[in-house]
């Protein structure tokens, strides 16, 4: 049991959930209990008059005691040999990077340029790793399993549901995933992030949340679940609720891939060839800024109905600029964070391919389970400007949002798969030009659906991992209820503003 | 896994004479000595902690990393030592929940030695927390980090003067290069095993009504509560009329917390 959570239970209502053990244990011993509690109770009494007697300026006493001594102690132990101030570098920095002129085009600036970074990047690894999983390995699967003759709803089940599946989420993850992570490690070891903190720390107060939910913030755009926990940094309950339900608009790990996919197939695409990656990066910076955008109004709203209440203030510290460790950073992002990630990922896409297969070739009065359940969402879908397909998706990508991609790739295939064996396209998609190619020809997608995509990708519920962590953090059904529905239901709502706007103008 | 320090401390500057220590990841049950790390924000426990275990908690460059407390182990000659990563915090005074995970752990967790890590380029502003501490507990080991960037600046920390005032073993130390590492290592064992005999700096209060008021306060809860860390401290928080410590003594749960070592596991979400 954890005993400074029992502090102040009014200010704590929700999250507090360890305090029964006491009393049953007081309980079984009854009288030695009641000994000692009236003991405890004379003493606090004893404090109380002591109290009254010091006065209310105790708190500020210890605390100059304290300061006064480690003044006097420092003094004596730290000496400024030649009297110089070295901190001019960093003042320097500082006030460049936390400038009110310079400091947000230069974050816009580092995000793009991260971002084209990783799509220009990843690019050619990313087709290699399709060509040779979904291409060499996938075909090499189904000539092994026609040699062994194994039942089609085995080799079904198995290459076109389970392996491909997983081989997408590799392909599609593993090569933007291995470069971005790096980067973003090495902005942070530099000492970057408290910077952007300090920045955004003016827009946070004015939407009456805490200067500190930039940092929870940041950690959203690692995993949202981790964001979600490092909120717990933030004293007020009212603040750290904020920076709970609005952490979800920070694009995590998962969804990162999602949008520089359909960043580069739909947006970059649309651009000559030489700015196309670059453009793609910025579209992707674009969803991400509209993410921040979202945090600071969702948490003005908040804070004007639901949680009102004033902003409180705090110190931020800026660190020093640090060099950082350029090997153990890579070593870290790449074999820590990136595998773990991919490993999740796959973990989810392994089974999820599962059920898409059985669902695609599961059949009631003469349709496949996923074209009932397709059809059923389609009407929706289409009105919101996405379609069927998608929001399929998103429901089997609950779990995890690393495997929309492939779960839309897959449902998309499988729904047309009488018109690709015609084409010749067995497995397909080894490229990003073939993606589009199926999307647009098979799905019927349109630059509305992919704008819409990340939209939606931005702006939907919480992965089931991070929905857990509300609940455990928050122990609130009210507030875990909040969190999941009020991202989906702004998403809805945003895309089909945008969908209805472009269909009035005619615009695509 | 257990990796040997042997393998490699091609960067230690000091010459190897723990050879003995080998790393243990998190398997950190059955132990022999708990330590606590704690320390302000952004000064180097992460790093510290990495040293020691062997394992890859990232480190960033920013305060408020670590909201959970990161658990691991290590074997030094022959005794296990469970080591406890706590949230880097300012002082103990405080409300919010990341600074009562380590309040909480150093005044009930009661670690047989809490290394308090302190950033040397900004002693003055850290040295309030180990005084603090020291309020608290009297098996502290304090670790100047930093040293280099202290360098950098010009800074020149005399440990020994440091040592002298706080009446703990002072270690310097550039954690990220592995300096200091073995001497920390010393210190703790020394500390752990009770062949260090500290003489903690307490803070005086020139005020009598303060002074009395704490002592007899002090006595008492002796006699009530059996064992009770540090009894001056808790005296301290009733004057201020700290509400979690009054609940903790009306509610009885500092006896109970005293009989059971550490705390259930928290949640740890490390990207």
């Amino acid at each position: 049991m954890r005993l400074a959570l029992v502090a102040d239970s009014e200010a704590y209502p929700r999250f507090v959930g360890e305090r029964d053990a006491p009393r049953t244990a007081g309980e079984t011993l009854a009288l030695r209990s009641l000994n000692k509690m009236t003991k405890a109770e004379n003493i606090l009494e004893q404090a109380k008059s002591f109290r009254s007697e010091i006065g209310g300026d105790l708190h500020d006493k210890l605390t100059e005691a304290v300061y006064t001594d480690a003044s006097a102690i420092a003094a004596r132990a730290v000496s400024n040999e030649n009297q110089t101030n070295n901190f001019h570098l960093d003042q320097t920095l500082d006030r460049i990077l936390t400038s009110r002129l310079y400091g947000f085009p230069l974050m816009i600036l580092m995000l793009t340029v991260v971002l084209w970074l990783t799509i220009a990047g990843a690019n050619v690894p990313s087709a290699m790793l399709g060509e040779f999983l979904q291409g060499t390995v996938f075909n090499a699967l189904h000539s092994l399993a026609n040699a062994l003759s194994a039942p089609w709803w085995l080799s079904g089940f198995l290459i076109d549901g389970v392996y491909l599946a997983t081989a997408w989420v590799i392909s599609v993850m593993l090569p933007p995933m291995a470069i971005f992570f790096p980067l973003f490690t090495l902005l942070e070891d530099l000492g970057y992030l408290p910077r952007v903190a300090f920045n955004l720390d003016r827009l946070f107060k004015r939407a009456g949340a805490h200067g500190k939910q930039s940092l929870s913030m940041m950690m959203g755009y690692g995993c949202n679940a981790a964001g979600v926990v490092s909120t717990r940094i933030i004293d007020s309950p009212r603040e750290r609720l904020i920076a709970i339900i609005t952490n979800n608009f920070s694009i995590c790990n998962g969804r990162f891939p999602t949008m520089i996919l359909v960043g580069t197939i739909f947006i970059g695409a649309t651009a000559p060839p030489a700015l196309a990656s670059f453009i793609a990066a910025s579209s992707v910076a674009a969803v991400a800024i509209l993410g921040i955008v979202f945090t600071l109004l969702v948490s003005a709203f908040l804070s004007k109905t639901l949680l009102k209440g004033e902003a409180s203030s705090f110190t931020l510290e800026l660190p020093p600029y640090r060099p950082p460790q350029i090997w153990q950073t890579l070593y870290r992002s790449i074999i820590d964070r990136t595998l773990i990630v991919l490993k999740r990922a796959v973990w989810m896409a392994a089974p999820a391919g599962a059920v898409i297969w059985l669902i695609s070739n599961i059949f009631i009065g003469g349709e496949s389970v996923a074209s009932h359940l397709i059809a059923f969402l389609n009407p929706f879908g289409l009105l919101i400007g996405l379609n069927g397909v998608i929001l399929l998706a998103y429901v089997v990508a609950i779990p995890a949002n690393e495997i929309v991609v492939p779960t839309i790739l897959m449902l998309t295939l499988n729904l047309a798969k009488s018109t690709l064996a015609q084409n010749g396209v067995m497995s397909g998609l080894e490229d990003d030009v073939q993606i589009r190619e199926i999307l647009t020809g098979i799905g019927g997608w349109t630059l509305l659906t992919g704008i819409n995509l990340m939209l939606f990708s931005l702006l939907h519920n919480p992965c089931s991992t991070t929905i857990w962590t509300i609940w455990k953090e928050t122990k609130s059904l009210k507030w875990t209820a909040v969190s999941t529905l009020l991202p989906v239901i702004l998403g809805i709502l945003v895309c089909f503003t945008t969908a209805t706007f472009v269909r009035l103008f005619g615009l695509i | 896994m257990s990796v040997a320090l042997a393998n490699d401390c091609g960067g230690c500057a000091t010459g190897c004479n723990t050879a003995q220590l080998t790393r243990l990841g998190i398997k950190s049950d059955g132990f022999d000595y708990i330590i606590a790390l704690a320390g302000n924000p952004n000064t180097g426990k992460s790093t510290i902690f990495n040293k020691l275990t062997g394992l890859h908690q990232h480190v960033g460059n920013w305060a408020g990393k670590t909201v959970a407390r990161a658990e691991g182990a290590f074997n030094l000659n022959n005794k296990k030592f469970k080591i406890v990563d706590l949230p880097g915090t300012y002082s103990l005074l405080s409300t919010s929940v990341d600074e009562e995970i380590a309040r909480d752990f150093v005044l009930f967790g009661k670690p047989d030695v809490t290394i308090v890590v302190a950033d040397a380029t900004r002693l003055e502003r850290n040295l309030n927390l180990v005084l603090q501490i020291l309020e608290i507990t009297d098996r502290v080991v304090v670790a100047v980090n930093l040293m280099d960037e202290a360098k950098r600046n010009d800074l020149t920390v005399d440990e020994r003067a440091l040592s002298r005032d706080l009446g703990v073993p002072v270690i310097p130390m550039t954690a990220r290069r592995g300096e200091g590492v073995n001497e920390l290592l010393n210190a703790v064992e020394k500390v752990a095993g009770g062949g260090y005999a500290a003489r903690p700096h307490r803070i005086k209060y020139s005020d009598e009504k303060i002074e009395n008021a704490v002592q007899t306060l002090a006595k008492q809860l002796n006699e009530t509560f059996e064992n009770l860390p540090n009894a001056r401290w808790v005296a301290l928080r009733l004057l201020e009329g700290d509400e979690s410590i009054i609940r903790a003594v009306r509610e009885q749960t500092l006896g109970n917390l005293k009989q059971s070592r550490g705390f259930p596991q928290l949640v740890q979400l490390e990207v």
